[in-house]
């Protein structure tokens, strides 16, 4: 299959970026500048993500989609105002991951925003359940770019004027050259910032002159360190079809409403959990030292038993640190519990402690 | 001091007297990207030619570092384990690896010289 291409490819090339295969798509790991580099200058300013390759899902409906979404996500959605956003799953029956998303109520329907691997089957097992009642659009033509970091707000701001008024997990259109942009206060670095959903022929113009503002373009490498100082899941090692939300520590994201009544694909499942407890749950690692436990490390309990398995691990440049995610089983997952990881055949000490690993600065709203 | 000569896997070694010392190529550290850690093997082990003998990682994979010629650790370079970003800012100076008592110096016929690995560096990276 030929790999497939966003609308800010030619400005990557431009950019000296390295590209990668990721989901079918040519993606740029990093530019000149490197991972470490690239993460601290979204730290410190302003960084840009071509997340183009994600699904933008756009769902039209009225007061019966909602109920039938509510059928299929774990949120009270009749409660949820328009343009607020939430972060949700799409489960089996038996509570496992299809895929993480964040959902946002339009006027119109509803945007559901996917992970660029899960956007194909997340449509087709959506328009299942709904057994198209509903149209349902997963977009081609639109880019999607993230601004990220402190100076995010006031470099969007000047390109499109209102978007200082968003709050975190809120959005709204704005115009920008006779179009239509939708944009959202969140993102996925553990900073402020927004992510713009705009027509493709004007992903690059519009780039540019955030480039020109004084924000810069970052590679997959570095969105990966922001996410995992953030504590944050990444589907595919977090999260998958044998890991259900409750084990994922993402009991948040499950509306305490729906979770009286159920009623949705998996809830009982989660019920039952949340009641008898996980055996297993996701946990935040810090190896002693400078070594690095990457995905699939075992993890030991201080006597040498098995108790688990790395999800996620790399350096973290603002913790200037080794750090990981992993699962543990439950009784091992209090914070500075002392824990074993074995690396090229040899045991090594860590800690189980609190997440995120970096402390966020979002800017709240009233809800 | 003999040349400077390049071994397939991105190492280089120079030779003084009958030690050698190694650390990894320019053309590796852009491969590899930033780099965050490194093991060095023991002082006083041996090792033996196109065996392992240490590991780098960087922010977004761990790489096996080997010796080109076998011999025993003389000494290891502390420097970069303590601060592994010295990799990239000198990898073919200040940032060598460590340095090996050679056994048989005719290992070194079998490598390459400047201009040989220079065209096979931007051969395997194309």
């Amino acid at each position: 299959m030929e790999i497939k291409k966003t609308s800010l490819n030619k400005l990557h090339q431009d950019s000296q970026a390295k590209f990668v295969e990721f989901a079918g798509y040519e993606m740029p790991i990093q530019y000149s500048k490197g991972v470490i580099e690239e993460h601290k200058f979204t730290r410190s300013h302003a960084g840009i993500f071509d997340v183009s390759h994600m699904g933008q899902l756009f769902i039209y409906g009225n007061e019966n989609l909602t109920s039938d979404l509510e059928k299929i996500f774990p949120l009270d959605l009749k409660n949820l105002q328009q343009n607020c956003s939430k972060y949700s799953f799409l489960m089996n029956e038996e509570a496992g991951i299809y895929d993480d998303l964040i959902i946002t109520k339009l006027e119109d329907g509803y945007l559901i925003i996917l992970n660029a691997a899960c956007k194909e089957k997340d449509f087709e097992i959506l328009s299942n359940i709904l057994s198209k009642k509903y149209k349902m659009e997963l977009s081609n033509d639109r880019a999607l770019v993230a601004i990220q970091g402190p100076k995010a707000v006031e470099i969007l701001n000047e390109t499109i004027n209102g978007v200082k008024n968003l709050t975190f997990m809120t959005g709204d259109w704005f115009d920008y050259n006779g179009q239509k942009l939708f944009v959202t206060r969140s993102g996925y670095t553990g900073e402020d910032g927004f992510e713009v959903s705009i027509l493709n022929d004007l992903a690059e113009e519009f780039t540019k002159s955030l480039i020109k503002k004084g924000a810069e373009l970052i590679g997959l490498g570095a969105r990966d360190t922001l996410r995992l100082e953030a504590g944050l899941c990444l589907y595919g090692h977090e999260l998958d079809l044998n890991k259900t939300p409750v084990e994922a520590n993402l009991k948040w994201a499950i509306s305490k409403e729906r979770l009286s009544n159920g009623g949705f694909v998996g809830s009982d499942k989660i019920i039952n959990q949340i009641k008898e407890g996980a055996k297993q749950i996701r946990v935040g690692i810090k190896p002693e030292g400078r070594l690095i436990a990457r995905e699939k490390t075992k993890i030991f309990n201080e006597t040498e038993l098995p108790i688990g398995e790395i999800t996620s691990g790399t350096f973290g440049p603002s913790i200037n640190g080794p750090i990981a995610m992993g699962y543990v089983d439950k009784e091992f997952s209090k914070i500075d519990t002392k824990i074993l990881l074995e690396v090229r055949g040899k045991k090594h000490p860590a800690n189980i402690c609190k997440l995120p690993f970096y402390k966020k600065s979002y800017v709240k709203g009233a809800n | 001091m003999s040349e400077v000569k390049f071994s397939k896997e991105h190492e280089w070694i120079i030779l003084e007297g009958d030690v050698a010392t190694i650390g990894i190529t320019q053309h590796a550290t852009e491969m590899l990207g930033d780099i965050v850690f490194a093991e060095l093997p023991e002082k006083g082990s041996n090792v033996e030619k196109d065996g392992t003998a240490g590991v780098v990682e960087s922010t977004k994979a761990a790489s096996d570092v080997y010796t080109p010629v076998s011999g025993e650790v003389v000494d290891i370079n502390q420097a970069i384990v303590d601060d592994p970003s010295k990799i990239n800012e000198d990898p073919e100076g200040a940032a060598w690896f460590f340095k090996l008592k050679m056994k048989d110096i005719s290992e070194l016929d079998s490598l390459m010289n400047k201009e040989e690995y220079d065209r096979f560096a931007k051969e395997s990276s194309s």
